[in-house]
């Protein structure tokens, strides 16, 4: 449409309803609430609406990162909280932590990474990998995390979601889908990405949000690791079906990627590792980028 | 300085205690109703269920000497829940009510637009404000909310808009509250504490 909904066209085009407690003034003449911030409002020339986000995302065995480890500049290179820091001061807007290896003896270590993590962050922290109860969740926010991703757990039980969702709130649960093409549609694929779940993407894609899932972390299985530039089909296809925000992944290497994500594959946010792990991309330049592509994001971070 | 954090189990409060105690602050975390009657400061971060914060208001006796230090003029800063209790009632949970304390009721946001609303987005002033202080008008802050006060008056200093303009700052007398949250969000974040810290040291 080619009318902005903000600013006087609003005034116009929609019907001034003026609210009960809406304040009189000295004349008693009682001006909607709408109205009345525009004319207290000093124009500032600016358009509001919410940023893509840039997200890092760091694949640890519990303790140490793993995937994509090709660091410059770091004294202990493979340092989840080193990472955090750095990404925190170069304006990452959320972090995620993954613990790929997830195996329930390195839980208390997993633990201690978040903690440290947490400690060096200003931003928003998700934190997922082999949660599987209301407890494992828990003990993951208790430490630091304000959001926990589930994935093959749901898949087995859904109600997974809707009782994480109903404790922590909808905003706390990311549902993370690893998605394969399968002829003209995609297979949720489980297990770290290796065996299909023979349940459709877009289907179980509704299906978390309507349990409560606020948020969807959507992995391409064929993209992961190939450099080749997010999955903007199955993306668009997912962020168009449902209601709550999703978050593309796998595949970023160029600028180009990210700007094409956010416009045709009408992404929320994309998240990459290893091009900012390694110094290819850096997330500053990469938002300038974005920026002068008409792209709203956080700048200056 | 005692400033209380309430800490009424369900939120995730030490991220708010690491960044006040970044600024030098020595916040105490309690749900003591003792304690709440006998702080000089009071913040209240939220997370989660509206019906969470409330019924634990309730269960932990906390209520009413919370509603007793905000009348006395105890500096206060709700954080997301902590600034919806402020209103008469959410469309989160109907049959509660809330602290009452300001006009106005907490709406779920329009489904025109994707819920939660959720990252990071800039606020317009609607007149000076004390917690924005020194802040840019171009600042982004860190939201992550379904729900949000759209019918607030005088007392909103700031609004945010995602499918409807909401009250994003809040500033009335010592009763303070912001819709996003500053201790996540970066820089503008830690200002926006930091000027609370002033409000109540009264600078």
């Amino acid at each position: 449409m080619a009318i902005p909904d903000r600013g006087f066209f609003r005034i116009f085009s929609q019907s001034a309803q003026v609210p009960d407690n809406a304040l009189p003034t000295v004349f008693n003449i009682v001006i909607p609430s709408e109205a009345r911030n525009l004319l207290f409002l000093p124009v500032r020339g600016q358009r509001m609406s919410l940023a893509h986000r840039i997200i890092p995302c760091l694949d640890t065995d519990g303790a140490r990162v793993v995937k994509g480890v090709n660091f410059v500049g770091l004294r202990d290179a493979g340092d989840p909280a080193a990472l955090a820091a750095r990404y925190n001061a170069e304006g990452a807007d959320e972090l995620v932590v993954l613990d790929i290896a997830a195996s329930r003896d390195r839980r208390p270590t997993f633990l201690d990474t978040i903690r440290s993590v947490a400690a060096e962050l200003s931003i928003p922290l998700t934190a997922g990998g082999g949660i599987r109860s209301l407890e494992d969740a828990r003990s993951v926010i208790l430490a630091g995390a304000d959001k926990v991703t589930v994935n093959t757990a749901a898949v087995a039980r859904p109600d997974l979601i809707s009782e994480l969702s109903r404790e922590f709130g909808a905003q706390a649960v990311v549902l993370a889908i690893d998605a394969k093409r399968a002829d003209d549609r995609w297979d949720v694929m489980v297990r770290g990405g290796r065996d299909s779940a023979a349940l459709d993407a877009l289907l179980w894609a509704k299906i978390g949000v309507a349990r409560g899932a606020g948020e969807i972390l959507l992995t391409s299985v064929d993209r992961d690791g190939t450099q080749l530039g997010f999955d903007v089909p199955l993306t668009a296809a997912i962020s168009r079906a449902v209601s709550v925000p999703v978050i593309a992944s796998g595949g970023a290497k160029l600028p180009e990627h990210f700007a094409q994500i956010f416009s045709e594959g009408a992404a929320d946010a994309a998240l990459a590792a290893s091009i900012f792990h390694d110094n290819t991309q850096s997330i500053r330049e990469l938002k300038h980028f974005l920026a002068a592509r008409n792209i709203e994001v956080r700048l200056p971070c | 300085m005692k400033i209380t954090l309430l800490d009424y189990g369900a939120g995730n409060v030490t991220s708010v205690e690491r960044a006040l105690r970044r600024l030098g602050a020595e916040p105490q975390r309690s749900n003591s109703p003792e304690c709440i009657a006998k702080s000089e400061a009071i913040i209240l971060p939220g997370v989660g269920h509206y019906s969470a914060l409330i019924r634990a208001l309730d269960q932990q006796r906390v209520r009413a000497p919370l509603v007793d230090a905000l009348h006395r003029g105890v500096p206060f800063l709700g954080i997301c829940l902590g600034l919806q209790v402020l209103f008469k009632s959410s469309e989160e949970a109907p049959e509660l009510q809330g602290l009452n304390l300001l006009p106005g009721s907490v709406c779920a946001l329009p489904s025109t637009v994707k819920l939660p609303h959720m990252g990071w987005n800039q606020l317009r002033l609607t007149r000076s404000s004390r917690l924005l202080e020194k802040i840019s008008p171009e600042a982004f802050f860190y939201f992550a909310h379904s729900f949000a006060v759209t019918d607030s008056n005088g007392e909103s200093v700031a609004f945010c808009h995602h499918g409807s303009d909401f009250a994003a700052v809040i500033e009335h007398k010592n009763i303070l509250a912001v819709q996003f949250h500053p201790e996540k969000s970066g820089d503008p974040g830690s200002r926006l504490l930091q000027n609370f810290l002033a409000v109540c040291s009264g600078s």
